[in-house]
């Protein structure tokens, strides 16, 4: 056993002090949300509402649920993101898989291909004008397809499948199992922690993304959730919003906007703290390229 | 199948091919899909870059669109001599350079103080909070930057104001703004970021510390001598990344916190590209803007790359 000395004593407490502080910092912004969008107005106007909410009361978010507006966004949101997060994984899976056969003829020429996007975007425009003219312009689909494969996670997907001993998939081989069944019965079920953490990923990607919603998307009915919370804290008023809702231009009240900002925010909330294990894997052979 | 009949060893190359194939299709054939995809969404926008070289008509193919005056480089010519995309350029370099000295230690020191942690615990915990704002929206957090920091409702002026202080417009003055859009990039980023850091520590020989100990050396000695060393490779290859990334811009955070009162130092190209191109129909302008942005991206990556091979580190790749 190690004895520590006082001063190594003294040294981890402030180690340990250093980190609630940064804590803190970390969850200070969305305590104080939280507590707006529980307070009354009253005491929001009087700025009195600090990290506890004053006039407790739960009509912010009676508000929300009630208003369709939110509702349906939310739920076009979700749908949004596991059909986003289906198909890429699905796209994710075909990419990394056969280029893990070192016998398969191309490979190099291909793996070019692929790393050349990596680093060399055509630009805001050419891609403007591709998505006008496959007729992808206010037409949902835009919200789905054009991100469909990162080549980013296709790499962490593939130096998984690397890690996979080559013995299983050449025993399954000689039993005569075609590559895509190797795929299915093998591969695929291997990788459920690298599925976690790329799935994680792509839903967070398509949950917080709002810039292709932005350019390409201009029916209110199609926006995605963050495109819509874009307006509302800007105050912008959509066409839908200025003549179905009646908005008026000062905006929201307070406890209203934190109370749709913490409804956009809680899914995903929710769901991270229990992949931590999977995605710090996942970052870490991200990071450690073949 | 019936064997056609030539000289011996087309048979058995053709044979070879043959027996490839039949086993390997189905790999092309799965591959078939992503590579659709890159050429539609990655390389068919390439063949648009002409546009930057071309005078833009909303009638014709690009093909047939009339090259540009100054052998096609009129449009670079009047980028470079507009206000406008100059300040973005400007923005871009020196958001990216700050974010880079400010927002590329964080990480590394907020790994160092969770390595000095010694309760398992609780270090979780921190790890869990601190990785949260990664997985915020920049929509999301800039009305958590706006409920802090707006002028005399945000909690941190409500606060100052208190202490005797006089408000101090965060998000609505030039330079407070740079401060607050720089400082949020490293709320956001610190925790995630240490995530690659923390692995590499992992990695790092006990036995050189336990050696270290019984040498007399104290926990900053340690740190500096053992921990900083052995994650450098990370760093290097790192910052290159980041380095490379120097005239990058990512769109979605400078959108989300840009003001009509601060744009002087918030405008970026991406956002410069969406008001002139996108809003303001300028395609080939903003065409060879996006154009210079990514070629000089992909050199300034070469360089990069390049430099850390002559320091003796590996590149990334």
């Amino acid at each position: 056993m190690k004895v520590k000395s006082t001063s190594a004593k003294v040294g981890d407490w402030a180690f340990v002090l250093i980190c609630v502080l940064i804590s803190i910092i970390c969850v200070v912004p969305m305590i104080n949300l939280l507590a707006k969008s529980l307070s009354s107005t009253d005491y929001l106007v009087k700025n009195a509402v600090s990290l506890w909410p004053k006039g407790f009361n739960l009509d912010a978010y009676k508000t929300v649920l009630s208003d369709p507006k939110y509702i349906r966004s939310f739920f076009w949101t979700v749908f949004l993101t596991v059909v986003c997060t289906l198909v890429s994984l699905t796209m994710t899976v075909l990419c990394a898989y056969p280029l893990i056969f070192d016998k398969l003829k191309g490979r190099g020429v291909i793996n070019i291909i692929i790393t050349i996007t990596m680093f060399f975007n055509a630009g805001t425009i050419p891609n403007y004008l591709l998505m006008q003219n496959l007729g992808l312009l206010d037409n949902p689909l835009v919200l789905i397809l054009p991100g469909c494969l990162s080549v980013y996670n296709m790499i962490i997907m593939r130096s998984f499948f690397y890690g996979i001993p080559e013995s299983l998939r050449e025993s399954a081989e000689i039993d005569g199992a075609s590559f895509f069944q190797i795929m299915m019965k093998i591969y695929v079920p291997l990788s459920k922690p690298v599925m976690a953490t790329l799935a994680l990923f792509y839903a967070v990607g398509r949950w917080n993304g709002y810039s292709d919603a932005l350019l390409y998307m201009k029916k209110p009915e199609f926006y995605p959730l963050q495109l819509l919370l874009y307006n509302i804290i800007n105050n912008i008023n959509s066409v839908e919003v200025a003549t179905q809702e009646g908005f008026s231009s000062p905006g929201l009240s307070a406890s209203l906007k934190a109370a749709i900002v913490m409804f956009s925010t809680i899914p995903i909330l929710c769901v991270y703290p229990w992949l931590q294990k999977y995605f710090i894997h996942g970052v870490t052979m991200g990071a450690v390229k073949e | 199948m019936t064997k056609v009949k030539t000289s011996k060893p087309a048979v058995a190359k053709k044979d070879s091919t043959r027996s490839y194939l039949k086993r390997y299709w189905q790999l092309y054939l799965l591959l078939s899909l992503p590579l659709l995809y890159l050429l539609i969404f990655k390389y068919i926008p390439m063949v648009y870059i002409q546009i930057a070289f071309k005078k833009y008509s909303i009638i014709q193919n690009v093909w047939e669109m009339p090259w540009a005056r100054n052998h096609g480089f009129e449009y670079f010519i009047q980028a470079f001599g507009s206000n406008d995309f100059r300040r973005a350029l400007r923005n871009t370099v020196v958001l990216n350079l700050m974010d880079l000295v400010i927002g590329f230690p964080a990480p590394i020191i907020f790994a160092l103080i969770l390595n000095e942690l010694c309760f398992k615990r609780f270090k979780k915990v921190v790890q869990t909070v601190a990785y949260m704002p990664h997985f915020l929206s920049w929509v999301i957090i800039y009305s958590l930057a706006l409920q802090l920091f707006a002028p005399g409702e945000g909690l941190v002026n409500m606060a100052i104001e208190r202490l005797g202080g006089s408000s101090i417009p965060f998000l609505n003055d030039a330079a407070h703004w740079v401060g607050t859009y720089i400082g949020v990039g490293v709320w956001q980023n610190f925790g995630w970021g240490s995530i690659v850091y923390l692995a590499a520590i992992a990695g790092i020989n006990s036995e050189l510390y336990e050696a270290a100990s019984v040498d007399g050396a104290g926990r900053f000695r340690k740190m500096w001598n053992i921990t900083l060393p052995g994650i450098k490779p990370t760093i290097v290859v790192l910052l290159i990344m980041n380095l490379g990334n120097i005239l990058g811009s990512n769109f979605d955070r400078p959108f989300a916190f840009q003001n009509n009162l601060v744009m002087n130092v918030a405008d970026v190209i991406s956002t410069y590209v969406y008001r002139t191109g996108i809003k303001g129909l300028q395609f080939s302008l903003t065409t060879a803007v996006g154009l210079f942005q990514s070629v000089v991206g992909v050199l300034f990556l070469l360089m990069a790359n390049w430099l850390s091979r002559k320091l003796g580190e590996r590149g990334i790749w």
